[in-house]
């Protein structure tokens, strides 16, 4: 790999977005927030297959335990209900606290694994947690011809 | 390259699409008519002022202090229960984004292949099983994207909301997966609170006119006469909406799905959200987690404004706000003026790595040492075009 890049503020500051790949969500279990594993073709030459499909299936993981129907979150929600869900306003629920725990480890993953291979994952949560949105960098200075439009999100680099 | 720029921090919440009002800086979302929420309103307080007022006083002396005190509790209760229904986010999904519509499209023409001249593309639908059952997953053409199951679209307020279930005006809101269970509790609650108010005021106008006589009872307490038609009419419509709700939780469904009749038993299509247990579907619908939003809406965001100018390229330009619909209609009407914004020349690269940095769900401006034109006004906020069109001071500016 040609591209080696040390940290994530090197990562901006050199390069362009190529392409962006899109991890879809799984139903097949029910409306429970489930990413495929299956993996993109488009990433086959940036990163292992394997793994993506770890990060993949440790974020599954992850929210499959927030998502949990057990005897926490129905504590949680039968004491809230007895306070007229007013304790939400000063206590942060089983959830948020994993959504940063989620966060923390895509932030870790990106530095560790996919900076250093050009790419960046989005966290599901900014997508309105339907995608995993994998963004994948071209070196500027190897590919002088792609000063592609979409240096904005408003425009899209397919045009 | 010259590029003439304004920029300031908005929060991202005035910059949503859909035809949502904000209130208190993005904590209080809305529908954008309120006017029977406002009677819902009114009814509830008036009513119970009432009977705070002419019911109370004598049942605490002649019956019990506990009387007015559980009516206190309830009626807070049902408040609580309103306003978080109505001021809450139902659930709503985010639009697109530029690229990700895109791939979608895209995905779509491949497994559409090619369509002849002159005849209609297929329906964008896409096909999964849940649970051994087919579900079909309708596209939103408005919002670009494929409906997770349960989802649906709400005309009036023009936006994808999750497990929706309908929009009541009596909230202002859409009901949807987020305050569902609030929406219930709440037409539970007004249950409990109009039977009671209804019983106690019979009690009173009973125990009343043992001693007074029943014309002179109502002489005395003219407002347990309106009371008790209030009650009256209420109590037919929301204990019959309790209980319409309470059918459907235990069978895990939403409204939308039984008026579609979707898992009416048609062809052998079965619901496959349900549990097949009354309990476990209670509660999952109940005591469920308490889904954050995704919408961030308190988020902060820098807002660009392209200056029109010879020299300027629209393409790089172009407004980063994250909506592939444009906002040609006036976006939500609101109490809010910026009071901290601030041009800045940004450097459009940073623009996109601000956007693409999956971290910071706060946006922060770029520490660029380059000096700022101040404007002379600060225009209220409004949608991107009309901002363009605002006075300000524009400069050029050698990147």
């Amino acid at each position: 790999m040609s591209t080696e890049f040390h940290n994530l503020q090197e990562l901006r500051h050199s390069v362009s977005v190529a392409t962006k790949v899109f991890i879809q969500r799984d139903y097949s279990q029910g409306t429970t927030c489930r990413f495929q594993t299956k993996f993109p073709s488009e990433l086959d030459s940036r990163i292992e297959r394997t793994l993506l499909e770890d990060t993949v299936k440790t974020l599954n993981s992850y929210y499959a335990e927030t998502e949990k129907m057990g005897g926490q979150s129905y504590l949680e929600g039968c004491l809230a209900c007895a306070t007229a869900y007013l304790i939400f306003l000063c206590m942060e629920t089983r959830y948020e606290k994993m959504l940063k725990k989620i966060s923390g480890y895509i932030q870790e993953q990106n530095e560790k694994i996919y900076a250093p291979r050009g790419l960046l994952l989005t966290d599901p949560i900014e997508r309105g947690m339907r995608v995993i949105e994998v963004s994948v960098f071209e070196d500027r200075g190897s590919s002088g011809s792609s000063h592609s439009s979409s240096v904005s999100s408003g425009g899209s680099s397919q045009r | 390259m010259s590029a003439v720029m304004m920029t300031r921090k908005v929060r991202k919440w005035e910059k949503l699409p859909g035809k949502n009002t904000f209130c208190c800086d993005g904590r209080v979302m809305m529908a954008r008519q309120k006017g029977v929420f406002y009677l819902t309103l009114f009814l509830i307080v008036g009513t119970c002022s009432l009977f705070f007022a002419f019911e109370c006083p004598y049942l605490a002396i002649h019956l019990s202090p506990a009387i007015p005190v559980f009516a206190i509790l309830l009626f807070f209760f049902v408040m609580a229960m309103l306003l978080r229904t109505s001021f809450s986010d139902p659930g709503v999904l985010p639009r697109a984004l530029p690229e990700e519509a895109t791939f979608i499209e895209m995905e779509i023409e491949a497994t559409n292949g090619n369509v002849p001249a002159g005849q209609r593309p297929p329906p964008r639908i896409r096909n999964v099983q849940i649970n051994g059952q087919i579900v079909k997953l309708k596209y939103c053409y408005t919002c670009k994207i494929f409906r997770p199951p349960r989802a649906s679209h709400c005309s009036i307020c023009d936006n994808c909301v999750d497990r929706f279930d309908h929009h009541c005006p009596w909230v202002g809101n859409c009901v949807g997966k987020r305050n569902y269970r609030y929406f219930y509790l709440f037409t539970l609650s007004l249950s409990l609170l109009t039977i009671y108010i209804f019983t106690f005021n019979i009690v009173h106008v009973v125990m009343r006119s043992v001693n007074s006589g029943f014309v002179k009872t109502l002489q005395d307490t003219p407002g347990t006469v309106l009371e008790v038609l209030v009650c009256f009419f209420t109590l037919w419509s929301v204990v019959g909406l309790t209980g319409f709700h309470t059918y459907l939780i235990s069978l895990n469904q939403t409204t939308n799905e039984d008026i579609k009749g979707s898992w009416s038993g048609k062809n052998r299509v079965q619901n496959p959200y349900s549990h097949k247990n009354i309990i476990n579907n209670c509660c999952e619908v109940l005591c469920g987690p308490a889904y954050p939003s995704v919408l961030d809406r308190r988020g902060l965001m820098r807002d660009d404004l392209p200056v029109p100018t010879s020299a300027a390229e629209p393409a790089t330009n172009s407004n980063p706000v994250p909506q592939t619909t444009k906002t040609t209609a006036p976006l939500i009407p609101n109490e809010h003026t910026p009071d901290d914004a601030k041009p800045s020349i940004a450097d459009s690269a940073n623009a996109h790595a601000e956007k693409i940095s999956p971290s910071p769900r706060e946006e922060k401006l770029p520490s660029l040492p380059k000096s700022s034109p101040t404007p002379t006004k600060v225009p209220p906020l409004a949608s991107p075009e009309t901002d363009a069109e605002a006075s300000f001071i524009a400069k050029d500016k050698a990147l």
